[in-house]
């Protein structure tokens, strides 16, 4: 190829990335800076941890896997639901300005990703410190919880987008979400299962498969979300 | 005549299944004896279904592409009616599992807990409630055209993630339903006799076509319903 070509091309990579990486920055600022949200989640955790506590103190390996995917998923609709809640209209007309759809897409998954990698860590800490840990392989269950995290992230913050546009709150989200996060959430739970005996060890090709699933998403949310986007 | 073709095709097909699915010779086999019939009518319905969920896919698609509020009403419309062949669907497929699958030395209702796990069996509700949260959704935004581009990108969307999870999570898990190793479905070529399947293929494009013709009458009068926003 021609260089000047390919200098234009990198050129343009790099704009994107930086506009990406502005827009992350922008994020993570707001999160410093309104702090409630953050540590409402925090709270939302702790309270939820505390309840179950309450209810059974040492539960088995299936109900704690059944329970901390669950939770899991709790967390996640009210992690991501502000994401594109809290654009007011304005705001988004001057972000159509700055950025294109895909740049602000991806600003989006990825901040909402690295929210919920937190806060998966934080709530498989908080679930073996208070409802006792029964697994036997911690490292695969950690990268599945991870790796899950992302998935959960992923799917939501696109339909929180779909939310924010129907002018609708995070309950319609949870509403179109439950059902299409389902099989993900089940592959996640039977994979994750075999974390809790010696013996077994995870299926790999399974775990591609997610990771293959989280690229669909990520695919398709970039190619649907300028239709959302313009109003 | 010329263009109704399809319809008659249709009648034909239908009155040729259920002469020869209920008078046709079919294999003698254990458990399933002349239950096997069925395959003529439940295997049929989720074929239909999975093709007109397709079908409005494609419609939604094209809305995205032309912003033709007709298509957004094909996409509705097409939907609806895979609706309501997964629920005869699982009608029948209800009626053949009792004669199968349930322990006939209980009462019925006790075998349900296990029958309703197959994972065949949470693919097909999935699906329905996917579609369910889509006429919910369509009902909560009361811009038409604002509906028509939202519900297209979440029809999209769901689709993009649902089927291939729907088409993968049978292999993994354990399942009563035949088609186990590796087909979602059905082999029909290995798993269906040669005298069955003569019946089973006419069935399927005449279920196939009668929802098609369903939807159309359903089309035309939302059509005519709403000429002036249309024109």
């Amino acid at each position: 190829m021609n260089p000047a070509v390919v200098n234009v091309i990198r050129n343009l990579e790099s704009t994107t990335m930086k506009r990406i990486a502005a827009l992350l920055a922008k994020e993570l600022l707001l999160e410093t800076r309104q702090q409630y949200s953050f540590y409402g989640l925090l709270l939302y955790i702790g309270t939820t941890l505390f309840v179950l506590f309450m209810a059974i103190d040492q539960p088995d390996a299936a109900i704690w896997n059944g329970l901390f995917w669950v939770n899991l998923l709790f967390i996640c609709i009210n992690a991501v639901a502000k994401s594109f809640l809290q654009e007011s209209r304005g705001r988004m007309l001057y972000f159509y300005t700055l950025s294109t759809a895909t740049e602000f897409l991806l600003a989006k998954l990825l901040f909402n990703a690295l929210l919920m990698i937190m806060m998966s860590g934080i709530s498989l800490l908080l679930f073996t410190f208070l409802l006792g840990n029964p697994l036997q392989q911690a490292a695969p269950f950690v990268g599945l919880v991870l790796l899950g995290g992302i998935s959960l992230s992923l799917v939501f913050s696109f339909l929180a987008a779909i939310a924010a546009k129907a002018q609708q709150n995070a309950a319609i989200m949870a509403l179109l979400g439950f059902p299409v996060i389902i099989p993900q959430l089940v592959l996640l739970m039977r994979l994750s299962s075999a974390t809790f005996s010696p013996l077994l060890s995870v299926t790999w090709p399974a775990v591609g498969l997610l990771v293959a699933l989280d690229a669909l998403i990520v695919l398709m949310a970039v190619i649907l979300f300028p239709f959302l986007w313009k109003d | 005549m010329k263009k109704s073709w399809w319809k008659i095709l249709s009648a034909v097909l239908l009155v040729y299944t259920v002469v020869a699915g209920l008078l046709g010779p079919v294999p003698t086999l254990p458990l399933l004896q002349e239950t096997i019939r069925n395959l003529y009518f439940h295997v049929c319905m989720w074929f239909a279904m999975m093709i007109l969920f397709t079908v409005s896919v494609v419609y939604a698609i094209k809305y995205l592409r032309s912003l033709d509020l007709r298509h957004d009403i094909y996409a509705r419309n097409f939907a609806v009616t895979a609706m309501v062949m997964g629920l005869l669907g699982y009608a029948t497929g209800t009626i053949w599992a009792s004669y199968t699958w349930a322990d006939p030395n209980k009462p019925l209702i006790n075998s349900f807990s296990t029958i309703a796990r197959d994972p065949k069996l949470i693919g097909a509700a999935i699906s329905l409630l996917v579609y369910g949260a889509y006429l919910i959704l369509r009902d909560a935004i009361p811009d038409i055209d604002k509906r028509a581009r939202i519900s297209a990108v979440y029809n999209i969307f769901a689709y993009a993630i649902l089927f291939p999870a729907i088409w993968i999570l049978p292999r993994i898990l354990p399942s009563l339903h035949p088609g186990n190793d590796g087909n979602p479905a059905l082999d029909v070529k290995n798993d269906i006799s040669a005298s069955m399947r003569i019946v089973f293929y006419p069935a399927v494009i005449g279920w196939t076509l009668l929802g098609v013709w369903i939807t159309t009458l359903k089309i035309r009068m939302q059509l005519l319903t709403d000429k002036k926003l249309i024109a």
